[in-house]
């Protein structure tokens, strides 16, 4: 029975670690840029949603209304003024660049709001809980996968249904020709970086009602993000909500096993599978 | 002299050649006129520059863009830290142990990334770094998650007496610099050296030609994490305590000395050693405001690898064609030829 509800729990916990991936998936899939600040990008979304939330006395579900578009808006600008420069052919000037606005965001945290934990004060939904059968399930982890399913739909239906999507998936195979056939790169990238901004926003107001964070935290959330992307297969979103799903479930039967075992479980569920799968275990295509 | 022929020598290097052996007598002679702050200072300036050196062998020169290599700075000082601790074995017997622990690791730790390729083997090797991080956390002899100190008697097998302990570090971390540089000019001057930067310029060529890549890139990854292992012990025995987010810290030891790679000129000898300097220089400077240096050395990473891709070296190299260090071959006799 304790196993059952562990799996249970990781199953739900999968849904948090699917919407830290389901941008990272986006990007890394359309541009091939490795964001080594998006864990800080989520962090950052949760900060924005405390102080909306001190400020105008909002709950933390109603600031998303507020902080979704601000990061999407964020992330077009950080797109085309900073990140566009740094796409190419090599992985490594992004990396890099992302690397220093990863070490700017976290002191710039930490600066703002001191290293103390904060959290999202979001009343009785945080405890309250539904009886499914012998399981007893949180009513916010269940909210949180509902949403994480119904994010990487939409992000799904976009993707090979609309115009937006055509232009991703153009350049994200041929970038050349997409250009040549009409498309501005350097807006269809910040365009795909605003979507990346907003699902990071709502994965980080999920967080920040679910633990404690601090400008430090942000290095985890991208690990577990990109090894749920990884775990998933590139190009692959419903793979990444797979991808998520087998990290949680590995974290919450190595707390189960032994409580220093969660997080190690999870990354050696993850090199496991590389080892096994170097493209992980549904990509889309051969790269 | 005057028949056309290929050289790598250059006036500047043979300059620097002839300079490098009096520059390094008198820094082995720090303990006498430096003083102990200063020492010290010198000590991890020496041993950031064997880490961005080595980084930028890896990165730079065998395109094995890891973000993972705190991984093996931890690795060294935890075992450093359990063969005086728990084995009680002399702290300079330990540095060659624990090297070897260290190309074990990282011979075994290939065979795994080296499946991955670009972004996914960067990604793999952090994961691998967070791997040995829990796991030391998991060891309570070791302190377990909130670490451990030295104690004094280890620290004293070094030496009785203070004055020589601290010179001892230093020179340990001279020495240790001294050879990374040495042996990453040795190599790339090397059969293997040239391999490598054929597969770093274009590799499907390389491959054509013969050269067995894989096995080019295994070389340099164990290497380079046998000699991680070794700054890693030594940056502890400055440190005097270890903990597993100390030891184990992806900006102290990989974020920062990306920075200083690339501040310096990724792909070059000089890069690194300039990129040391400027960082150390920015860090006596700003260190007082806290945070605020840490964001303005963001600021002056991204703004190098926008503006300067090729880092200051690369500047002055573009401009004026120098190179301290011989790697690449030049035809001389031209100018007498009159050609």
């Amino acid at each position: 029975m304790e196993w059952i509800n562990a799996i249970a729990q990781g199953v739900l916990l999968g849904g948090l670690y699917a919407l830290f991936a389901a941008g990272l998936s986006l990007i890394f899939g359309i541009m091939r840029l490795v964001n080594i600040a998006h864990g800080d990008l989520i962090v950052l979304s949760a900060y924005v949603a405390l102080t909306v939330t001190l400020a105008l006395g909002l709950h933390p579900l109603l600031a998303l209304v507020l902080v979704v578009p601000g990061m999407a808006l964020f992330g077009y600008a950080l797109q085309r003024l900073i990140l566009n420069r740094a796409m190419g052919e090599d992985i490594l000037p992004p990396l890099l660049v992302t690397f220093g606005l990863s070490v700017i965001i976290q002191n710039a945290l930490l600066t703002g709001y001191s290293a103390d934990p904060q959290k999202l004060d979001a009343g009785w939904i945080e405890t309250a809980s539904v009886q499914a059968g012998p399981l007893v399930l949180g009513v916010m982890p269940l909210l949180v996968f509902a949403c994480a399913v119904a994010v990487i739909g939409a992000l799904q239906w976009m993707f090979y249904r609309t115009a937006l999507g055509r232009a991703f998936r153009a350049t994200s195979d041929r970038q050349d020709i997409a250009q040549l056939m009409g498309l501005n790169r350097a807006h269809v990238f910040a365009m795909a970086m605003a979507l990346c901004l907003a699902v990071t926003a709502l994965a980080g107001v999920f967080l920040g009602i679910r633990t404690a964070f601090d400008p430090a935290g942000g290095s985890a959330r991208l690990i577990y993000g990109f090894e749920a992307v990884i775990i998933g297969g590139l190009g692959n979103l419903w793979g990444t909500l797979a991808g998520g799903v087998i990290l949680g479930v590995a974290q919450t039967v190595g707390a189960t096993i032994h409580p220093g075992f969660q997080v190690l479980a999870g990354h050696l569920v993850f090199l496991a599978i590389l080892a096994v799968r170097p493209r992980g275990l549904f990509p889309r295509r051969e790269e | 002299m005057n028949a056309l022929h290929v050289t790598r020598q250059t006036r500047l290097s043979l300059t620097t050649l002839i300079l490098l052996m009096p520059a390094l007598v008198l820094l082995t002679a720090a303990p006498w006129w430096a003083g102990r702050a200063d020492l010290r200072l010198m000590g991890e300036i020496a041993l950031y520059m064997s880490l961005a050196t080595l980084w930028n062998l890896l990165a730079g020169y065998a395109g094995l863009v890891s973000v993972g290599q705190q991984a093996y700075v931890g690795l060294g000082a935890y075992v450093f830290f359990a063969l005086t601790l728990l084995a009680g074995v002399h702290p300079l017997a330990a540095l060659p142990l624990l090297m070897l622990v260290g190309a074990g690791m990282s011979a075994t730790a290939a065979v795994l990334l080296f499946r991955l390729r670009g972004a996914y083997f960067a990604i793999g090797s952090w994961v691998l770094a967070e791997v040995f991080r829990l796991t030391f956390a998991q060891v309570s002899a070791l302190g377990g998650g909130s670490g451990i100190s030295l104690p004094p008697a280890v620290v004293r097998a070094l030496s009785d007496d203070r004055w020589m302990r601290e010179a001892m570090a230093w020179w340990l971390a001279l020495g240790a610099a001294a050879l990374v540089i040495g042996v990453v000019v040795l190599f790339l001057r090397s059969r293997n050296g040239v391999a490598l930067t054929a597969i770093r310029d274009n590799e499907l060529a390389a491959r054509s030609l013969g050269i067995d890549v894989w096995r080019t890139k295994f070389t340099v990854y164990v290497a380079v994490g046998a000699l991680t292992t070794l700054i890693g012990a030594l940056i502890f025995l400055q440190k005097l305590r270890i903990s597993p987010d100390a030891a184990f810290s992806v900006n102290d030891w990989t974020a920062f000395v990306i920075f200083i790679v690339v501040i310096g000129g990724l792909g070059t000898i000089e890069g690194p050693i300039i990129g040391t300097l400027v960082f150390f220089a920015l860090r006596q400077t700003l260190a007082d405001l806290g945070t605020i240096y840490l964001i303005a050395l963001g600021l002056v990473a991204i703004a190098v690898m926008l503006w300067a891709p090729r880092g200051l070296w690369g500047l002055v190299r573009d401009r004026w064609g120098l190179e301290i260090f011989p790697l690449s071959r030049r035809v001389a006799g031209l100018n007498e030829k009159g050609h």
